[in-house]
């Protein structure tokens, strides 16, 4: 489903490099982990897969279902089934969720030549996916993530994916900010809405969230690259003994590339 | 470039393709200003010695006063000896069908959503015998004679309706309020007149008699709204659709005047020509508008959609005069290219328990700058009396300024003012949020624009409203990123 071959970018106009060769391949009913410290590239790569015009793809390639989609733009990859649930979800007054919804469920509806929604349609539509993460319907009137706290904020995003049911989403630190009992429910709904024919790509500091949401394979990442994949053991290795250990280990066996 | 800035410089271009000529008719009436002009201008409307003794004594007042600079805007002062302060009502050229008018000037109409009689209207086109305007216009006299409003041109008023004219003319905006307000004072061309009676509320909408009417407004407009005890009635001037003047200076006075429980909303669209990428041209926008709550409970309620002109120095008002009276200000400022906003309100509390609200909502793209100033002025018998002013900024892009001038002042402890600001810049990051669920570019920058205006445009007539939000797109069209 999506093939990510030597992916290198920097932040456009600048000289500034941060991913420096990311290779990943994602099938279709995976569920990956994406592990690593901060500020080694984790978001910036859901960013560039998901078209952000800040950075360049100065070299290697993104194929999404075989076809390389690294010149277009970021709606046309939504269009094409892509999700980012946002580590730091935009706030944008004055514009409903539900307005944002409808728009964004007809306009991916339209590019796929499905059927759009009318307003009552959608409505039914929308409150059915209320009940994924137990989300109170009064969030569709207020404005996109307008005043949200911050738990809430990552809920909404969640809620947005199941209402957009897309392909493949990559869930930035969506775990970030949870209480115990939300982040039980937020992964309940991400379980439900994970099936044999989209993927998931979890970006995440803490072992916790693996146990309620189970991935299939575990990277690690640093300055800019995958420097290690493997099951879930990886993640309790590094819970044990963080990256520093494992950064050295790897750099003594030769086996960071 | 814009398609806006495309249709009206193909409009006002050299070369009119598509017959935009301007058939100007040449008066024999000199140029430049003086007292034998005014005299000359007054004598030429026929109008009464009253109302010429009236412009006389303004065009002194006028001498005497010095053109203002307090104002964060820079612009070539007009050659006042260089105006022309009289003439005859332009001849519009009439064309066969909308196929003859310029397809940029169609497609902005179509993106604002005008219906397609009206944009016949606008561009001159001859318009069918179903539609014909002067008889909707005849049926909405009668519609207003049969209730009892008076609503006539300002010329007809003078000659029909002097007692009138003579109580409240100059009764909100004294001849020597400002500079600007003494020169209309003396030359004013036209406007509108408007009086609701006792207990009456105005059968219609009168924005919808502009609609129809398409009234042309004249470089020196003034207009007069009186709302009798119990009366109430809603105005609108303007329209989305861009206005082309070949009078650079237009220097407008409306006053309003509501009685006991009378109730005057006053909507206006503005969006005259503003002057090309580089700041050349465009109208100089320089209205003085205010209106009194004379009575108790009275309410004046402003909303304006201001996209347009090069300079635009306005501030819509009211005194709040009758104790429990209502001042609004809705205010959407949208400064692109090289245009210079400065605008606001002054809301002047004198009765006891008048309560105002401020919401002002300037955008600024390109190279522009857009100044919001706000006067809150609570007197001392003004018990119980409260303010609520929220004025937000957006900017988009770097090379554009907002400013805010609030002034404040209270000398009635048992009153309160609360005043709230913020500016926020349209970001690289809300419009990524937005294309990452799907949502085009243009859609995104709409979205986002629409959101922070909504509070205003809620509050314009329900059937300018959408047209408003067009006006909005098109006009920031490509303006982000
Ligand atoms: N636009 C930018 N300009 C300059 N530096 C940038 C830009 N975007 C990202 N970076 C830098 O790139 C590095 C990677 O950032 P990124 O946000 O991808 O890290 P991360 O792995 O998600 O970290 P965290 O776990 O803290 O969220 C950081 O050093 C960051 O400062
Ligand atoms: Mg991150």
């Amino acid at each position: 489903m999506l093939e990510i071959k030597n992916l290198h970018a920097v932040v456009e106009g600048e000289d500034i490099e941060i991913l420096k060769g990311v290779n990943l391949k994602v099938n279709a009913g995976e569920i990956h982990a994406i592990m690593g410290p901060n500020g080694s590239g984790k978001s910036t790569l859901s960013k560039v897969v998901s078209g952000h015009p800040e950075y360049e793809v100065t070299e290697g390639e993104i194929l999404f279902n075989g076809e390389d989609i690294t010149e277009l733009d970021a709606d046309e990859r939504a269009h094409l089934g892509l999700f980012l649930a946002f580590q730091y979800p935009v706030e944008v007054p004055g514009i409903t969720n539900r307005t944002l919804l409808r728009e964004a469920y007809n306009t991916i509806a339209r590019a796929n030549d499905r059927e759009e929604l009318d307003p009552l349609e959608f409505e039914d539509y929308i409150e059915s996916k209320l009940d994924v993460i137990d989300m109170k319907d009064e969030f569709l009137n207020r404005s996109i993530n307008t005043g949200f706290s911050g738990g809430e904020k990552k809920k909404n995003e969640i809620f947005q994916m199941a209402v957009l049911n897309p392909v493949l989403s990559f869930l930035d630190e969506t775990d970030s900010g949870l209480d115990i009992d939300a982040l039980k429910v937020v992964s309940d709904g991400v379980n439900k809405i994970a099936n044999d024919e989209n993927a998931i790509v979890m970006i995440t500091h803490y072992q916790r969230l693996l146990n309620y949401i189970k991935p299939d394979f575990v990277h690690v990442m640093m300055d800019g690259k995958i420097i290690k994949s493997g099951d879930i053991s990886l993640a309790e290795e590094l819970e044990a003994n963080g990256y520093d250990k494992m950064e050295k280990e790897l750099a003594l066996n030769g086996e960071a590339q | 470039m814009s398609e806006e800035v495309k249709a009206l410089e193909s409009m006002i271009g050299e070369e009119y393709k598509y017959g935009f000529t301007t058939d100007v008719e040449y008066e024999d009436f000199p140029k430049g200003i003086s007292e034998e002009i005014v005299r000359e201008l007054s004598k030429r409307k026929n109008e009464p010695e009253w109302m010429t003794d009236f412009r006389v004594k303004a065009y002194h007042a006028w001498k005497e006063m010095e053109e203002p600079t307090w104002f964060n805007a820079t612009y070539k002062k007009p050659d006042y000896e260089n105006l022309l302060y009289y003439s005859a009502p332009k001849k519009k050229p009439q064309l066969d069908s909308m196929d003859d008018v310029d397809p940029n000037i169609r497609e902005t109409y179509e993106k604002l959503g005008i219906p397609l009689e009206e944009q016949k209207m606008l561009a001159g086109v001859a318009v069918d015998a179903v539609f014909d305007s002067v008889s909707v216009f005849t049926s909405f006299k009668e519609k207003l004679a049969e209730a009892g409003v008076i609503f006539c041109s300002m010329s007809e008023a003078i000659q029909d309706h002097p007692e009138l004219v003579k109580k409240y003319m100059a009764s909100v905006v004294p001849v020597r309020d400002n500079y600007f307000s003494a020169l209309n004072s003396a030359v004013f061309s036209d406007g509108s007149f408007c009086y609701i009676p006792k207990n009456t509320k105005c059968p219609m909408e009168l924005s919808t008699y502009f609609r129809i009417n398409n009234m042309e407004s004249g470089q020196f407009e003034r207009t007069l709204i009186v709302a009798e005890e119990g009366s109430s009635v809603s105005y609108l001037e303007g329209c989305t659709a861009p206005m082309y003047d070949e009078n650079q200076l237009h220097a407008a006075v409306v006053e309003l005047v509501a009685l006991d429980n009378a109730d005057i909303k006053y909507s206006t669209i503005q969006n005259w020509y503003s002057g090309d990428e580089n700041g050349k041209g465009g109208i100089y926008n320089f209205v003085t508008k205010r209106g009194i709550c004379k009575g108790r409970n009275s309410k004046i309620s402003w909303t304006q959609l201001e996209t347009g002109s090069a300079v635009t120095l306005k501030y819509p008002s009211v005194i709040l005069q009758g104790d429990n009276s209502i001042g609004e200000f809705y205010s959407v400022a949208v400064t692109t290219k090289m245009q210079q906003a400065d605008t606001g309100t002054k809301m002047i509390h004198l009765g006891k328990n008048t309560k105002s609200t401020i919401i002002s909502k300037g955008i600024s793209a390109g190279r522009s700058q857009n100044s919001y100033r706000g006067e809150v002025k609570i007197g001392k018998k003004a018990h119980g009396s409260k303010n609520y002013s929220v004025c937000d900024s957006m900017l988009i892009g770097q090379e554009c300024g907002a400013h805010t001038f609030p002034y404040i002042s209270s000398e009635n402890p048992s009153s309160s003012v609360e005043h709230e600001a913020t500016t926020s810049r349209v970001g690289e990051e809300q419009i990524f949020y937005l294309m990452q669920r799907g949502i085009s570019e243009q859609d995104a920058i709409s979205m986002i624009i629409n959101g922070f205006v909504k509070d205003v445009l809620k509050e314009l007539p329900l059937e300018f409203a959408v047209e408003a939000n067009k006006l909005l797109d098109v006009k920031l069209e490509g303006s982000v990123g």
